[in-house]
């Protein structure tokens, strides 16, 4: 079944076109990776979704609901998280503050407090330190965090490995791959062997289209796609 | 150097600084109660004009929306407070604290009520329209500000207007030989009681939690499912609502005022702000003692330079942390 | 962008030509000692407002501070004229000192608050402008404090100073009007003013005006491509400032008297954000059609609010609203309606008419 469906978006920043036409299919469960070069429009998708930019024209529709036009406030409350590039993290808050933030009334539902701690011991530690004095492997765990601290139907997570350490990286791929048990996640990678690694489906953007849909099984075996459309050298 | 850098953090880092230039200032002065007298002065100005520039502050750093009709909303204060006080002068005048109390509230409120409606009214019509359009911003607010010094000028005349004061707040008490203002050691109270309800506010509450991570990051409050352009009309309001209260405390400290007064004190605002920080109340605040104790400790040493004084500190500030003393985290 | 010029912009041209002309044959045009009075302002407030528009039209940064500029080249002129005596060497002498005093604090501004943050440069300018105006009126033995300075210009520009003598020996008139002293500084005065505007006209025509419309178009973009935006900032700063300093100078010696009214006042600076704001951002054109339109209004719809006012001094509340001294207040609600709905002003609009046919 059909969670997320983006047809033919267009994006504007200013006077530049980023996005042309972005038409996608998200199904419900797993992850869902996109990939493309540097520029090619791929944070410009995950921002158009969640209302940061308004695609004009072109439709985003989130469990059959037209979602284009919405606030980000009221997309974010339709069970939508964003874990975005640059982390989002409040700096002169405390790991506790940031999560506390992301809950729905202000409290924390013990479960699932244990789960992101189980997930990430190093928030556990570091619980009433300022965000801005976490590693970047820990803020983009708090990052994460904040997105599952309650329930939801879709995390869009933008190149969460960007920049940190292979074994943090790792760790990473372990959390995804729970969450997504319960969570559709569409995850925006560069580094293709996470995305290999945790994706069922697929599709790759370039210079603002959509170029290829497709399992990620598929896409794996076919080195040629993968030169083509990634200039990839694996 | 770096275990004196270590230390001098531990014990407060740049929060320090007001105390240092107190005892600078000490040396200089020579003599400890006049000393006392001006640094009482000092502070008094600086609560004054804290309440005046924590709007700017939240707002820019909220919405990154500078408001440079923010002024306005002060001689507001100010003079709707003067009207109420001398429309109540029978209350002032009498002999019972209650009613000379009483008095002094309805003035205060009068300007917060003021200050509430007219920041609404600046947020939805004069604001909203340019957000993120920071030169057509700075241009309509000063068009606000032109418009609004008019109608003060329309309604309370072009003539200086004197305010009367509480009786209970005049004259001074004297400890040995230091004589210290009751006006100001009122105005000091006054002040460090709204920071602290400020302070609180933002570290202890929900909503203050979101107004500082919006400070921080607004889209990402966003994200997380909260409208942030609703919360901004009650920081604006707010905002204003202090500007206009340290309007009419500033009418009260004065006793004469002139339609000229928001002009004036807008530059000393924005100097706090800038020598603070933008969007951290703890940074304004520093700011504005900073400003007032320089101002009254300049004025006293060298008064040729007073009025010099604090363009010379926030050179000297920005050069030094071009961001100011204690700018919100982005 | 068009390149080929549209309607409105030969419309827009084409008025600025018009007034030029007027202008220069204002003098024969218009025979009154107040009719040369408003043409000597406007020449001066469009160079001051045209210098303007090089920072707030082709940068887009706000700054409070051209007031500061103009009177700094006022004051020089004044200062040096007072303590020299009317000579050419004392206009060169202030002129030089108001434009040197400029550059300096442009740098110092520019240099401590263009690289921060755009809106920090709009509260420093201002209140820089603002520690000027107090430091003028409390340097009294220098500056005159708050009643100004008088002095005596140059030999040339007395009105008694006969240019031209005619048979029998008396001052020579052209088409009724005397070739003294006075018509010599009113054509120094316009002479200056088109020699200065031509300067800003070539500027913005020069590859440094390409970058600057770059920049102001997106400055992220032209700081990726590898322009040091604040370099160039910090340049037209200067520059706009220098010019506002030698436009005070003209100004300050057909005055003859300078004061903080007439160089220093914030209520200059509104004047000039106003011109700026009912002319036309980033145009050249729009500051000479904003400085003509505004000048003319103080002149003469002041008075003409006055007399209305009174002619229905009868009526319920229209005597108010008319009174001369809501001047500001209306002049306030028409500026924040122009930024509303007409952003580029008179000649920015204009200009586009054409292009939409």
């Amino acid at each position: 079944m059909t969670l997320l469906s983006l047809k033919s978006m267009q994006t504007n920043i200013g006077q530049y076109a980023v996005l042309h036409d972005v038409t996608l299919d998200v199904p419900e469960g797993g992850v869902f990776v996109l990939l493309g070069r540097n520029g090619a429009g791929k944070t410009t998708t995950l921002r158009s979704i969640m209302g940061l930019w308004e695609p004009s024209p072109g439709s985003v529709t989130f469990r059959g609901q037209d979602i284009t036009a919405m606030h980000t406030a009221d997309i974010a409350r339709l069970g939508i998280a964003f874990v975005p590039e640059n982390m989002g993290i409040f700096g002169g808050l405390t790991v506790e503050e940031n999560l506390i933030l992301a809950t729905k009334n202000g409290t924390f539902d013990k479960d699932r407090l244990a789960h992101i701690w189980r997930l990430f011991p190093a928030l556990e530690t570091f619980w009433t330190k300022a965000a801005w004095s976490l590693s970047g492997g820990q803020k983009q765990m708090l990052s994460v965090a904040r997105a599952i601290i309650e329930p939801r139907d879709l995390i869009l997570i933008d190149e969460p490995t960007k920049g940190l350490a292979p074994s943090i990286i790792d760790a990473m791929a372990e959390a995804f791959r729970e969450i997504s048990e319960t969570t559709t996640i569409l995850l925006v990678e560069q580094n293709f062997e996470f995305a290999r690694s945790l994706g069922r489906d697929m599709a790759v953007i370039d210079d603002g289209r959509i170029v290829h849909a497709g399992t990620m099984a598929e896409f794996a075996e076919n080195k040629e796609l993968q030169e083509n459309l990634l200039s990839l050298s694996a | 150097m770096d275990q004196l850098r270590m230390t001098i953090e531990r014990f407060g880092g740049v929060n320090l600084l007001p105390v240092a230039v107190a005892l600078v200032a000490l040396v200089l002065i020579g003599a400890p109660s006049s000393w006392v007298t001006l640094t009482v002065a000092g502070l008094a100005m600086g609560m004054m004009i804290f309440l005046m520039a924590s709007g700017l502050s939240l707002v820019f750093g909220l919405m990154d929306v500078l408001n440079f009709g923010h002024s306005a909303f002060v001689s507001f204060g100010a003079f709707v407070a003067a009207s109420v006080l001398a429309w109540l002068g029978g209350w002032l005048g009498a002999d019972s604290i209650l009613l000379n109390v009483a008095a002094l509230f309805a003035a205060f409120v009068a300007a917060i009520l003021f200050g509430l409606a007219a920041g609404w009214f600046f947020e939805t019509i004069i604001i909203k329209p340019v957000y993120h359009d920071h030169l057509r911003q700075i241009l309509i607010t000063m068009g606000a500000l032109i418009v609004a010094e008019q109608i003060i000028l329309a309604v309370w005349g072009g003539t200086p207007m004197t305010v009367p004061r509480p009786n209970f707040l005049e004259g001074s008490i004297l400890i040995g030989d230091v004589a210290i203002e009751i006006y100001r050691a009122f105005a000091f109270i006054l002040g460090l009681i709204v920071y602290i309800a400020l302070y609180l506010t933002l570290n202890r509450t929900r909503i203050g939690l979101l107004i500082r991570a919006g400070v921080e990051n607004r889209e990402m409050v966003e994200a997380l499912g909260f409208r942030i352009d609703r919360l901004f009309v009650a920081v604006f309001m707010v905002g204003s609502a202090l500007a206009a209260l340290g309007g009419a405390m500033w009418a009260g400290y004065e006793t004469l005022i002139t339609p000229a007064l928001g002009g004036e004190l807008m530059i000393v605002v924005f100097i706090v702000v800038i020598i603070g920080g933008l969007g951290s109340i703890e940074g304004t605040l520093l700011g504005a003692i900073m400003v007032g104790l320089v101002a009254n400790y300049v004025g006293f040493l060298a008064p040729k330079l007073a009025l010099a004084s604090n363009m010379l500190l926030m050179m000297a500030i920005l050069l030094w942390r071009p961001n100011g003393l204690r700018p919100a985290v982005k | 962008m068009t390149t080929t010029p549209t309607l409105g912009d030969r419309a827009v041209k084409l008025t600025v030509l018009v007034i030029a002309g007027l202008l220069l044959f204002a003098p024969f045009l218009f025979q009154d000692i107040r009719s040369l009075e408003v043409a000597a302002r406007i020449c001066v407030f469009i160079v001051l407002v045209a210098s303007y528009d090089l920072l707030i039209g082709y940068t887009g940064i706000v700054s409070f501070a051209h007031t500061m500029f103009f009177g700094f080249g006022a004051y020089g002129a004044a200062i040096s004229l007072k303590q020299m005596g009317p000579g050419w060497d004392a206009v060169i002498v202030g002129a030089i000192a108001g434009a040197l005093v400029s550059l300096v604090m442009a740098i110092a501004i520019g240099l401590l608050s263009l690289r921060v943050k755009a809106i920090f440069f709009a509260m420093i300018t201002l209140a820089a402008a603002s520690v000027a105006m107090v430091l003028a009126s409390q340097l009294s033995h220098f500056t005159g404090g708050e009643d100004g300075i008088t002095y005596k210009a140059p030999q040339l520009f007395k009105t008694a100073t006969k240019l031209m003598l005619n048979d029998e020996g008396k001052v020579m008139r052209v088409f009724g009007v005397k070739l003294n002293g006075k018509l010599a500084a009113y054509y120094f005065v316009f002479a200056s003013s088109l020699v200065l505007f031509l300067v800003m006209l070539r500027l913005v025509g020069s590859p440094v005006g390409t970058v600057l419309k770059a920049i102001r178009e997106n400055e992220a973009r032209a700081e990726a491509i590898g322009y040091r935006v604040v370099a160039y900032r910090t340049f037209v700063f200067c520059i706009a400032a220098i010019i506002a300093s030698l436009a005070g100078t003209v100004y300050a010696i057909w005055l003859k008297y300078t004061g903080p009214d007439t160089a220093l006042s914030f209520s200059i600076m509104i004047d000039i954000l106003l011109m700026v704001v009912i002319g036309g951002m980033g145009t050249m054109y729009g500051a000479v059609i904003g400085a003509v339109l505004l000048v003319l209004a103080q002149y003469y719809l002041r008075d003409l609010m006055g007399t209305a006012a009174e002619a229905v001094a009868d009526m319920p509340l229209l005597p108010f609203i008319l009174d001369p001294d809501r001047w500001l207040f209306w002049l306030g609600v028409i500026f924040i309606l122009l930024v509303y709905f007409f952003p580029k002003g008179i000649a920015g609009t204009l200009a586009q008419k054409g292009a939409r046919t």
